[in-house]
């Protein structure tokens, strides 16, 4: 596929447009990763875009009618209907001819991997043309904090009040698995990585989805002054990986490159240490999230040494 | 120049798609309305209709789809039936609270368990309460007319709601009939672009159905209360105008067959209606003052209509395929509900026919008349509610 030069280009702060398209006045919570997260994703994509917003905390965040704290245009639909919504946009905008407007599904984790994986996958699968951002913050937040499939083993929840018995559903993986172009994951405290893939997403034909770890002090229990420290850690420790598929291609992104050496990593427990959510974490626990953490990244490692000689996990379609 | 084919009312709402200009299809197949979403497959393969077919993945995302197209300023159109139409039931009302004329053919199936593939009119009127205009058809002839009415409804700034147009399954969706087809000209002239309250627009960014407080809530349903008695107003005259456009007329509201000097009305609704025609003319052969009203506008209700009907009469027969459990057909109690405000008012007979798909023949009609005749001559009924043709 042809990608202009471009985007391949290293972004900084600077390339950043000043106008805000996230306006002030907004309800998040203070130290909220998302609102962060969605500032940075408007700035990035400009005012071009037609953005879908399932029931989800951004819900809230955009504030009650008739204000609204969005300066583009905003579909609110259904909760588990993202993709579908985006499909039906896609496709008008087609007809129109106006495919130069970028259509971006903004969704909470529960509306991606659990109630919104249908019609996810089912946009992805008919390779509709739009970006989809997974702003995962481990939970149902606009609810209240109560366990999705995207919420980490032993994680306290409104609805598991003793610590989740099961792991986290690997959502970027089973976006590769349906050969989209373009796959990335980014943590709202690497700005410019999540810059850099939106900007790159938006050129590429078809599907890319970005699964977006955005800490929230108010599920995670956390100080809200540490919100971009919390991300950093989960990139640190390795529990959250910086990476990119790209036509099949894994490429682990900085500075997650840099990890792979389980020694440059820091200790999980830095990260279990900082947040309330953890706190009933046993040291059994913390063992068997570590061996997962090792296993995941001993995956990597052999996906990213791949690259040079045989870098397709999942055949390009 | 017309064209008359010989077709299924299945095929003939897709040519009625086809017709109206379609530009975005989103549908999942469910019998018995598989061959709508078939026909507008093979058109827009074959280029005979310019449009987006989004092949989704469910029909609650179909309907999601629609949505999502009308926002951004196309017209719209799908299809399902039964358990394809209560997955939607969410969806059905995201579109009428957005206020989207998206048009959608149902074909008219029992809901499950146990499973059934036959019709009767339990999914439709299941949704009655969702905001959507629904159209009940009896031949395959006012499908095709009702589908291009109703985008003339539907996009008319009095109302921006969406419709239903319902046809009952195997009974019209696969059954061939002659159907005509005016010229596509014709057509353009009468539905013109596609017209909408808003429109999802980068130079004019809102945000759309975002959380609104109880300050305001109420104030859009009103809105919406409102855009249905407009409708109720407009339908007799958009079908009027038809009619004269093209030739043929739906019977507005409520279509009306030797109702004049009639004793006894038998109120139905779809090809029951047909049915009904011939179960009076043999009645009246035979000397018995009966007359046939279809409601052929189910949402919003002829209310109106259903009490200037009663005015002369001495009994009014509903037959409901369709049941409320616990309570009545529909047809029934919406019926008594319409005249229960009147000073005098005749006697309501409600019949239950037809359920999954038994055969209601002009035979179970004229049946059900004899009973009302009888009742009336007794003055009293049997039962509040009696089911027709039912095992021992």
């Amino acid at each position: 596929m042809d990608r202009p030069e471009r985007v391949n280009k290293m972004v900084t702060v600077k390339d950043l447009p000043k106008e805000e398209y996230l306006l002030k006045g907004h309800a998040a919570c203070a130290g909220c990763g998302p609102a962060i997260s969605l500032r940075l994703l408007l700035k990035a994509l400009g005012k071009k875009i037609i953005l879908v917003v399932p029931a989800c905390c951004t819900t809230v965040i955009q504030g009650p009618y008739p204000y609204t704290s969005s300066a583009v245009p905003l579909q609110n639909i259904l909760f588990e209907s993202t993709g579908a919504a985006a499909s039906g946009i896609s496709a008008a905008l087609k007809q129109r001819k106006l495919e130069d407007i970028t259509v971006v599904g903004w969704a909470g984790d529960g509306g991606t991997a659990d109630i919104g994986i249908q019609a996810l996958s089912g946009a992805a699968e008919r390779g509709t043309n739009f970006i989809y951002v997974c702003y995962d913050n481990e939970a149902y937040g606009n609810t209240g904090m109560q366990r999705s499939g995207a919420t980490p083993y032993g994680a306290w929840t409104t609805t598991t009040p003793s610590g989740k018995s099961e792991r986290k559903k690997d959502m970027p993986f089973i976006m590769a698995a349906h050969r989209i172009p373009y796959v990335a994951t980014a943590c709202t405290s690497y700005p410019m990585d999540f810059v850099a893939k939106l900007r790159k997403a938006r050129e590429i034909r078809g599907t890319k989805y970005i699964h977006l770890l955005t800490p929230c002090p108010t599920g995670w229990r956390y100080d809200t002054s540490k919100t971009i420290e919390m991300g950093r850690l989960a990139v640190q420790t390795g529990i959250w990986a910086l990476f990119e598929i790209e036509d099949g291609k894994f490429r682990l992104c900085s500075p997650s490159d840099r990890l792979v050496d389980k020694s440059k990593r820091k200790p999980i427990r830095e990260y279990f240490a900082s947040q309330g959510r953890f706190r009933g974490l046993s040291e059994v626990d913390v063992h068997r999230i570590e061996g997962w953490v090792d296993e995941d990244w001993e995956n990597y490692r052999k996906l990213a040494s791949n690259c040079a000689s045989d870098p397709v996990i999942y055949g390009k379609t | 120049m017309v064209q008359t084919v010989i077709d299924t009312a299945n095929h003939i709402a897709g040519y009625a798609a086809r017709a109206a200009r379609v530009k975005v299809v989103a549908a999942y197949p469910i019998t018995p309305q598989t061959t709508i979403v078939e026909k507008i497959a093979d058109f827009v393969e074959n280029k005979e209709m310019d449009a987006e077919y989004i092949r989704v993945e469910s029909e609650h995302s179909a309907m999601v789809a629609c949505i999502g197209a009308a926002a951004t300023g196309v017209r719209t159109f799908t299809a399902t039936s039964a358990h394809g139409l209560a997955l939607m039931h969410e969806a059905l009302h995201w579109a009428s609270g957005s206020r989207l004329p998206i048009v959608m053919a149902v074909v008219n199936r029992a809901m499950g368990a146990p499973w059934s593939i036959w019709p009767d009119l339990s999914d439709s009127l299941s949704q009655r309460d969702t905001g959507w205009i629904q159209f009940y058809c009896a031949e395959s002839q006012e499908v095709f007319d009702t589908i291009i009415q109703a985008y003339k409804l539907c996009e008319d700034e009095r109302v921006f709601l969406p419709a239903m147009v319902c046809l009952e399954g195997f009974i019209l969706s696969h059954t061939y009939s002659p159907a005509n087809i005016p010229d596509q000209e014709k057509i353009d002239a009468y539905l013109p672009n596609y017209k909408s309250g808003w429109i999802l627009d980068v130079d004019r960014p809102y945000s759309h159905a975002n959380l609104v407080s109880p300050e305001w809530y109420m104030e859009f349903r009103y809105m919406i209360q409102e855009a249905m008695e407009n409708a109720k107003r407009l339908i007799p005259q958009i079908d009027k105008e038809y009619g004269k456009r093209f030739g043929t007329e739906c019977g507005g509201l409520v279509e009306k067959y030797k109702c004049e000097d009639a004793e006894l009305i038998m109120l139905t609704m779809g090809t029951i209606g047909s049915d009904a025609k011939l179960a009076v003319d043999k009645l009246r052969k035979e000397g018995q003052k009966v007359g046939s009203a279809r409601i052929r506008v189910y949402r919003p209700f002829p209310t109106e209509e259903i009490v200037k009907l009663a005015e002369n009469v001495c009994m009014l027969a509903t037959i409901d395929r369709h049941i409320s459990f616990g309570m009545e057909g529909f047809l029934a109690a919406e019926t008594k509900a319409s005249l229960f405000n009147q000073k005098d008012h005749p006697h309501v007979a409600g019949f239950i026919a037809g359920l999954g798909g038994r055969d209601v023949t002009s035979e179970t009609v004229e049946k059900i008349a004899k009973k009302s005749l009888k009742y009336m001559k007794d003055g009293k009924v049997e039962k509040e509610t009696e089911w027709i043709d039912l095992r021992e």
